[in-house]
């Protein structure tokens, strides 16, 4: 298929693009299959280059002949081009309308793109599981890599390889997988070196009405336990969604079956509340009658902070289960692919200081959410601009991103990465050249091939040039397990993100530069003193040597 | 010290929220003329100044023993638990006793002693010298003079010896604005902008009722804006809301009226009153001391407070001020009621944005030396210093440093 065939207009001169905190700018508009782009007439360097692919909505408004597309971006931008002629401005509209929607993923950019840089790590190895595997196994025997979903036959949404307990085989495994919601049998997401104990994850048992059991599935989680002690299920439902869940075959663990572990429901929202949520959101960041009453009733109704909130209570339930009480804890919600990962990714992020490492924070991302299963490619469909009818879009990412920003804020030491690699994953998450968000799963994946066909977002971040932009200048390295504060006065809005295109950072960056500066300068001198004092310690020998007889 | 019934409690807890392990300290609590000091059994003292009391509280008696909690006006809230209830009882009376002086002379900085002699003494009163920065300003000029009218304070007696004026405004002028102004407090120099050449002045709500006028007033204000080389017109802001003004000339006040004035354009900027901000304050503590609240809870107690809508409204008129100088080149007269609160918040605040200097440490105790303790403001009354009346106090200087505070932010 030929993208020339969706492009009405390849090309309008004399366009006016204004874009938030630049002065407006006359150019050449430009569409490719996959780019929107304006040079500036003056001297033609390229004010704008937008993917498709982050269009979330366009507006059209005509004064006289002179037409006006407003384009809103998943990234929360809004751009205006002014086009002269109202037949380029519609045929620009719904050009930019088609390239913005394409149905099969294979014609997206990442399938296109060709790195202008020299890759030298291939991102798409750099997490594998066995590595991952290996990090802990010299702890511990009592965990094994299973190979059972080598042709994602016992469960879809799940990697090829995953961790369970030495003692449990694969037939048992694919048994658990028809009582467990999507095949999504229980697996390791995490081991505490500290005290061996460990964070399991699943999909919800299906009981159904009959109270159904599996045998094997008591078995696998039991085999999670030491002998006499208790873990703990934490179940992201409310009991009565749980209860309710069982007449659509679903449900919960009963505890006559399951006596060894306790069961708490700690109610985390999803899907559509959470989109609507953003979209409130975001209006209100974007309301310009600037009157205090209106953005603070505002920011209250839309009901993320209350979100975060959730999110991270949870998340910290879940570290002081394994950290305090010292007892394993299995994670699920309905389906165990959008707030089981948020609550096991943040509580891994509490627990271990290596997922506040950059390499560490992407292994995460890789296990937690690329190889879990996060249907990415559903929940980043469409943004907070979107007004086509929604199915499975919602931000979840986006609020695990904001529940990492709020402890890396109430930590400013403990983190290698900056606010700015978090925005950057976000902005990835949504449109992309790299194919590392592409597909719901690492079924998807294969299929499509994209380790064959496109990049790895890691092999761009990971290069020295671009890891410098992202690397907190504060950090310093500690053992800690870290337990932020869930109260409302300590969860402000993430501004980096949301407020982003409303008010300059000019400021608020250059003081940043200037602490980075501040620290280098620090560091600097620091090495010119250590060289000195071991100038002076060598002098100060040689002086005893020539004083002795 | 007669104050003073219990010297010494032994044995006392502190709550500590912040604990980690969300134990209590035990330790000895002290009595003295100006603190309150408790050691803990790991040796850390908490040292808490009787003038920073602003409430004492005994609850229900406890198996633990009795509980004594103290709110201080500087947001910290302390709780002990003291074994025995006489000890509780004497703590309670002597703390409220202790916590309301009567008398300038029992306040803390009167005994306060850091062993400097006389000369050094002198030398720290000298260190911010306001003549220094209004030459640094510069005034004198062609326009502006220093006027010798209140050296004895017998023209204002809330205002400074050293005032800056019109060159043209005579002394006749001076006298006859000063008794057409509440308090006295005429229209005076606070800031002069020396690229723009134009001025920030203040005063106090003209004594103009429904009709009456004051010819030396609308002289003095027109020697204001002829002072202004640039610009014909001058803005004159009420920093209250528009309700009040004009409620208050029915006793008498009220504001300028644009027909007497020639050349100078009306705002009103509404910044509530030192009661409203009283209780918005109290209402935002009330708020933040909440545990265990839901985001929604506190977001609508919040809003309910109002509080971050008054700190916008400051903030606001500021800038007002700061482009009515830069963008539009106009000479400002600022006032509210009386002239000391909401007007030294904005001509700060304003001139803060105005000027660098003042955005350095020496500058900003200039700033703070200038417009707010020589002008007047009641700092002794608005902190509640005193035992005096309880509507006199409000957070107005409080809510200036928030302004501060935001722009660092």
């Amino acid at each position: 298929m030929e993208f020339a065939e969706l492009i009405k207009t390849p090309r309008v001169d004399n366009v006016v693009l204004h874009r938030p905190f630049y002065p407006a700018v006359e150019g050449t508009l430009c569409l490719t299959g996959h780019h929107l782009i304006l040079s500036s007439r003056q001297d033609n360097t390229e004010e704008l280059w937008l993917l498709h692919s982050n269009i979330d909505a366009i507006d059209k408004r005509f004064v006289g002949s002179l037409g006006t597309i407003i384009i809103k971006c998943k990234d929360f931008r809004i751009i205006q081009l002014d086009i002269p002629g109202m037949e380029e401005c519609l045929n620009i509209a719904s050009s930019i309308e088609a390239l913005s929607t394409l149905d099969s993923i294979t014609l997206m950019y990442p399938f296109f793109y060709r790195p202008m840089f020299e890759v030298i790590e291939d991102g798409w190895h750099s997490f594998l599981p066995e590595q991952e595997f290996e990090l802990f196994s010299s702890a511990t025997s009592e965990w094994r890599l299973s190979y059972v979903n080598k042709e994602f036959a016992v469960c879809p949404s799940y990697p090829p390889i995953v961790t369970v307990p030495k003692s449990i085989d694969d037939e048992t495994l694919r048994k658990v997988a028809t009582f467990r919601h999507g095949g999504r049998f229980p697996i390791l997401s995490y081991y505490h070196k500290k005290n061996g104990m460990v964070i399991m994850r699943s999909g919800q048992p299906l009981t159904g009405t009959n109270g159904r059991r599996c045998k094997e599935d008591e078995k696998l989680i039991n085999a999670t336990l030491r002998a006499g002690k208790r873990g703990y299920i934490i179940d992201t439902r409310s009991l009565n969604v749980a209860q309710q869940a069982r007449a659509k075959g679903g449900g919960f663990e009963q505890e006559a079956h399951y006596p060894q572990w306790r069961r708490i429901h700690k109610s985390i929202e999803r899907y559509h509340i959470l989109q609507e949520s953003l979209i409130k959101l975001v209006e209100a960041c974007n309301d310009q009658t600037h009157n205090m009453d209106r953005w603070l009733s505002k920011l209250e109704a839309s009901n993320w902070l209350t979100h975060i909130k959730e999110i991270l209570t949870t998340a910290c339930l879940a570290a002081q289960c394994i950290d305090r009480e010292g007892a394993s804890i299995l994670i699920h919600g309905t389906e165990g692919t959008d707030s089981t990962l948020q609550v096991t990714s943040l509580a891994q992020i509490i627990l271990e200081p290596r997922s506040r490492t950059i390499r560490g924070f992407e292994a995460l991302i890789e296990r937690e959410w690329l190889q879990a299963g996060h249907p990415f490619q559903q929940r980043c469909a469409q943004s907070a601009y979107c007004n086509t009818k929604q199915k499975w879009e919602a931000p979840v990412f986006l609020l695990f991103l904001d529940c990492v920003w709020q402890i890396l804020r109430q930590f400013p030491c403990s983190f290698e990465f900056n606010e700015n690699f978090l925005i950057m994953l976000f902005e990835h998450a949504y449109a992309s050249q790299f194919g590392t968000f592409l597909g719901n799963n690492e079924s998807e994946r294969c299929k499509l091939k994209l380790q064959q066909k496109t990049m790895s977002l890691w092999s761009w971040v990971n290069q020295p040039s671009e890891l410098s932009k992202f690397t907190n200048p504060l950090f310093e390295a500690n053992n800690l397990v870290i337990w932020p504060s869930v109260a409302p006065q300590s969860l402000p809005l993430w501004e980096g993100i949301f407020l982003r295109w409303n008010r300059s950072s000019k400021y608020l960056d250059e003081a940043y530069e200037e602490m980075v500066n501040i620290i280098e300068y620090n560091k600097e001198l620091q090495a010119k003193v250590n060289i000195l004092r071991r100038q002076l310690a060598e002098l100060e020998t040689e002086d005893g040597m020539q004083e002795s007889p | 010290m007669e104050h003073i019934r219990t010297t010494k409690v032994e044995q006392v807890k502190l709550l500590d929220r912040f604990s980690t392990s969300n134990k209590s300290l035990t330790g000895t609590l002290y009595l003295t003329a100006t603190h309150l000091l408790f050691i803990d059994s790991h040796q850390k003292e908490t040292w808490i100044l009787h003038h920073h009391i602003a409430s004492v509280e005994k609850l229900a008696l406890t198996t633990s023993g009795c509980p004594l909690v103290i709110q201080c006006k500087n947001f910290r809230t302390v709780h002990f638990i003291v074994p025995r209830e006489r000890d509780c009882h004497d703590i309670y009376n002597s703390l409220l006793q202790l916590s309301k002086q009567a008398k300038y002379e029992d306040l803390y900085a009167f005994s306060y002693n850091p062993k400097q002699n006389d000369s050094e003494r002198l030398q720290g009163w000298q260190l911010i010298d306001l003549a220094e920065e209004y030459k640094r300003m510069g005034v004198p000029n062609s326009h502006w003079q220093l006027s010798d009218a209140n050296r004895d304070y017998k023209i204002c007696e809330t205002y400074p010896r050293e005032l800056y004026v019109p060159r043209i405004a005579s002394k006749p002028i001076i006298v006859g604005s000063s008794k057409f102004r509440s308090k006295g407090r005429f229209p005076v120099l606070s800031y002069y902008h020396q690229d723009k050449e134009a001025a920030i002045c203040r005063c106090s709500q003209p004594l103009s009722g429904f009709s009456a006028r004051c010819l030396e007033d609308e002289h003095l204000l027109q020697a204001i804006s002829k002072a202004n080389p640039v610009n014909r017109y001058m803005y004159v802001m009420d920093t209250r809301p528009k309700l009040n003004a004009m409620a208050n000339r029915a006793a008498g006040k009220g504001y300028e009226n644009e027909d007497n004035y020639s050349n100078i354009r009306f705002q009103f900027v509404g910044i509530e009153n030192i009661h409203v901000m009283r209780s918005s304050l109290q209402k935002l503590l009330e708020v933040n001391g909440t545990k265990g609240l839901s985001v929604n809870d506190f977001y609508s107690g919040l809003e309910s407070s109002g509080w971050l809508r008054h700190i916008k409204a400051v903030m606001d008129a500021a800038i007002f001020l700061a482009k009515a100088i830069t963008v539009e080149n106009a000479s400002v007269l600022v006032h509210c009621s009386d002239g000391w609160d909401r007007t030294s918040q904005v001509c700060s605040l304003g001139s803060l944005l105005l000027d660098s200097y003042y955005r350095t440490i020496k500058g900003f105790m200039v700033l703070i030396e200038k417009d707010w303790i020589s002008f007047g403001h009641k700092f002794s009354e608005r902190c509640g210093q005193l035992d005096g009346d309880p509507k006199e106090v409000s957070p107005v200087f409080t809510q200036f440093l928030e302004c501060v505070w935001h722009l660092t932010e």
